[in-house]
C-alpha cells in the first residue's frame, strides 16, 4: 500500500515537470501544427544556463534566494531568445512548406543546440549545487521531500499562470483565434508573426522553469538530457491530446504516475528480468498505444485529420 | 475623392491569373456590389483587398494612402474589414469571444463595451448564445456572427463575401435586412454576392466580373435594366 502512494507521489512530481514541457509542444503545435522537435534542448538549455550560473553565484558567496532568482531569470531570458531565434530562422521561412520540411528542420535545430551546449558546457554532468537542506516528511507511510514540494509548488504556479494568461487575457485570446484560424486571426487585426513568436516566447520561458526544477529533481544537468525528455514530453502531449492545453496537464502527470507505477512494479512484473532503470519505456509505450487507438488523445479534438 | 481606389489590380495563383487587371473604386457612405458566375474572381479580388493575397500588379489606395503592399493586420486596424467568404468564425471562441476578437486592436474599452451592446442589440440571437461556442452557431447564426464581429471593429470600409451563401431563404432576408440597415447608417459597403438580383437591390453601384475581368459598370437600376446582365445574371 505505501509503495503504491509512494509511486503514486513520485508520479505525480514527476508528471508536473513533464506537463510543463509538454505545454510547450502543445502550444506550438496548436497554432504551427510543427512538432518542435528543438523544445528538448530549450530545457537542457535552460537546466545547464541555471544549474552553472547558480554554482557560479552560490560559491561567489551570493546569497541562495538572489542565486536562485538571478540564474532562473537568466535561464528564462536565454531560452525565450533562443526559441524566438529558432522560431524565426528555422521555421518562419518554412512557413508555407510541405510539412515533412519544418519537421526535419526540428529534428537539426535539436542537434545544433545539442552541439552548441556540449561545446560551451563540454561532456560532463554539471551536478545542481547544495543550495537547500533536505527535509523529508513522512506522509501516510510515505515521504517526500522539502525540496519536491517546491518543485511541485512552482511548476503549479507557473502552469496556473500559463492558463491565466492563455485563457483571461487579450493576448491569450489572439493565441486561441490564431490557433484556430490564422487568416482570420490577421483581418482582425492580429500580427499573426508576433503572436507566433509570442508563443515560442511563452513556451520556451515555462521550458526554462522546467529546466531549472528538473535539475533540482535529478540533480543534475547534461547536455544530452533534452532528448529524453523531450521526447517523453511529446509524448505526454499526444497522451492528453497535441494542441489541447489542459491535454498536457492531462498527459504529463498521466505520463509521470505511469511512468512512476511501471518502474516500481515492472522488476516484479517481468520476474525481475527488467528491473526499474528501464522506466523510460513506458513512456514510448504509451505513445505507441494511443497513436495506434486514440490518435487524437485523451482530450483532442479531431485532431485525427489535422495531423 | 474616393474610399477605395483601385487601379488594374491583377492577382494570381501562381501560373493562373484569376483577376486580371481590375480599376473600381467606392466613395464614402456607398453601397457597392460585385456580381459574377462561380469563379469570376470575386473571392480573389476582395481578399487582395484586405491584404490576405499579394497583388501581382496595380495599386490599392483606401482612405488617400496607397495600401497596395501593406499586411493584413495593418489594413484591418485602418478600418478595412473583411467578413470573409464562409464566414471565418473561431469555432472553440466563445460568441462574445468571437466578438471581442473584431475589437482586438482597439484600446477603447468603454467604446468596445458600448458597441458590443450594440451588436447584441441588432443580433438579439448572438446575446442569447453569447456564452456557446462559435462553432456550434448554425450557418445563419455564423453569418450574423461574422458580420457582427466585424462591426465590433467600427470599420470605415466593410467587405462583404457572399453573405447569403449556404443559408435558407429565411436567413438571407435576415441577413439582407441588417445589412441594408447598416447601409442605411451609413456604412460604405462592397459587397460580392453570387445572387445579382438580391445584390443590385441593395447596392447603389454595380461592377459585373466575368474571368477575372471587369464587363460591366453602371448604377444598380441601369444593371438590372440591362437585357445583357437581365439574361446572364438575372434568369430574365
Ligand atoms: N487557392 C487557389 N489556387 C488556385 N486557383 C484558385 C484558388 N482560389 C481560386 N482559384 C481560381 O481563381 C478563379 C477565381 O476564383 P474565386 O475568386 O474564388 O471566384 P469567385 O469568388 O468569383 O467564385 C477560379 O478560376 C478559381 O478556380
Ligand atoms: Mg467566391
Amino acid at each position: 500500500m505505501d509503495v503504491l502512494l509512494q509511486q503514486l507521489l513520485n508520479g505525480l512530481i514527476l508528471g508536473s515537470l513533464y506537463a510543463m514541457v509538454a505545454l510547450g509542444y502543445t502550444m506550438v503545435y496548436g497554432i504551427l501544427e510543427l512538432i518542435n522537435f528543438a523544445h528538448g534542448e530549450i530545457v537542457m538549455l535552460g537546466a545547464m544556463v541555471a544549474v552553472s550560473l547558480l554554482t557560479l553565484l552560490v560559491g561567489a558567496g551570493v546569497p541562495v534566494p538572489l542565486a536562485l532568482f538571478l540564474a532562473l531569470g537568466a535561464a528564462v531570458a536565454v531560452c525565450m531568445l533562443t526559441g524566438i531565434l529558432v522560431e524565426r530562422v528555422a521555421y518562419r521561412p518554412l512557413r508555407n512548406a510541405p510539412r515533412l520540411a519544418p519537421l526535419i528542420t526540428a529534428i537539426g535545430v535539436s542537434i545544433v543546440l545539442q552541439n552548441l551546449a556540449m561545446i560551451f558546457w563540454g561532456r560532463q554532468y554539471l551536478s545542481f549545487p547544495p543550495v537547500q537542506e533536505v527535509q523529508v516528511y513522512d506522509w501516510m507511510g510515505a515521504t517526500v521531500t522539502n525540496v519536491q514540494l517546491i518543485i511541485v509548488g512552482v511548476a503549479a504556479l507557473t502552469m496556473g499562470g500559463l492558463l491565466l494568461l492563455v485563457n483571461r487575457t487579450r493576448l491569450g485570446r489572439a493565441m486561441r483565434a490564431t490557433a484556430q484560424n490564422r487568416e482570420v486571426a490577421g483581418l482582425m487585426g492580429v500580427d499573426v508573426n508576433r503572436v507566433i513568436a509570442v508563443t515560442f516566447a511563452v513556451g520556451s520561458a515555462l521550458a526554462a522553469v522546467a529546466g531549472l526544477l528538473i535539475a533540482a529533481y535529478y540533480g543534475i544537468a547534461h547536455y544530452n538530457m533534452g532528448f529524453t525528455l523531450g521526447l517523453k514530453a511529446f509524448s505526454a502531449a499526444v497522451l492528453g491530446g497535441i494542441g489541447n492545453i489542459p491535454g498536457a496537464l492531462l498527459g504529463g502527470l498521466l505520463l509521470g504516475v505511469i511512468e512512476s507505477l511501471g518502474a516500481g512494479y515492472i522488476g516484479d512484473l517481468t520476474g525481475g528480468f527488467l528491473g526499474s532503470h528501464y522506466q523510460d519505456i513506458f513512456a514510448f509505450f504509451v505513445l505507441i498505444l494511443v497513436l495506434v487507438f486514440r490518435p487524437s488523445g485523451l482530450l483532442g479534438e479531431r485532431v485525427g485529420e489535422r495531423a | 475623392m474616393s474610399l477605395l481606389q483601385v487601379q488594374g489590380l491583377a492577382v494570381h495563383y501562381g501560373g493562373i491569373r484569376a483577376v486580371k487587371g481590375i480599376d473600381l473604386s467606392v466613395q464614402e457612405g456607398e453601397v457597392v456590389c460585385l456580381i459574377g458566375a462561380n469563379g469570376a474572381g470575386k473571392t480573389t479580388s476582395l481578399r487582395a483587398l484586405a491584404g490576405l493575397l499579394p497583388s501581382a500588379a496595380g495599386s490599392i489606395h483606401y482612405a488617400g494612402t496607397d495600401i497596395t503592399a501593406l499586411p493584413v493586420h495593418q489594413r484591418a486596424r485602418l478600418g478595412l474589414a473583411l467578413v470573409p467568404e464562409g464566414r471565418g468564425v473561431f469555432p472553440r471562441l466563445t460568441v462574445e469571444e468571437n466578438l471581442r476578437m473584431g475589437a482586438y486592436w482597439r484600446n477603447d474599452r468603454p467604446g468596445i463595451a458600448t458597441d458590443l451592446e450594440r451588436v447584441y442589440e441588432l443580433f438579439p440571437r448572438l446575446r442569447e448564445r453569447h456564452a456557446q461556442r462559435g462553432g456550434t452557431l448554425s450557418g445563419g447564426e455564423q453569418q450574423m456572427l461574422s458580420l457582427a464581429r466585424a462591426l465590433m471593429s467600427r470599420p470605415r470600409l466593410l467587405l462583404l463575401d457572399e453573405p447569403s451563401m449556404g443559408l435558407a431563404p429565411l436567413a438571407v432576408r435576415k441577413i439582407f435586412d441588417t445589412i441594408r440597415l447598416i447601409a442605411e447608417q451609413g456604412m460604405t459597403l462592397l459587397l460580392v454576392e453570387q445572387n445579382a438580383r438580391l445584390a443590385l437591390e441593395t447596392s447603389h453601384r454595380g461592377y459585373v466580373l466575368e474571368g477575372g475581368r471587369i464587363v460591366h459598370r453602371d448604377t444598380a437600376a441601369a444593371l438590372l435594366a440591362s437585357p445583357k446582365v437581365r439574361e446572364a445574371y438575372l434568369g430574365a
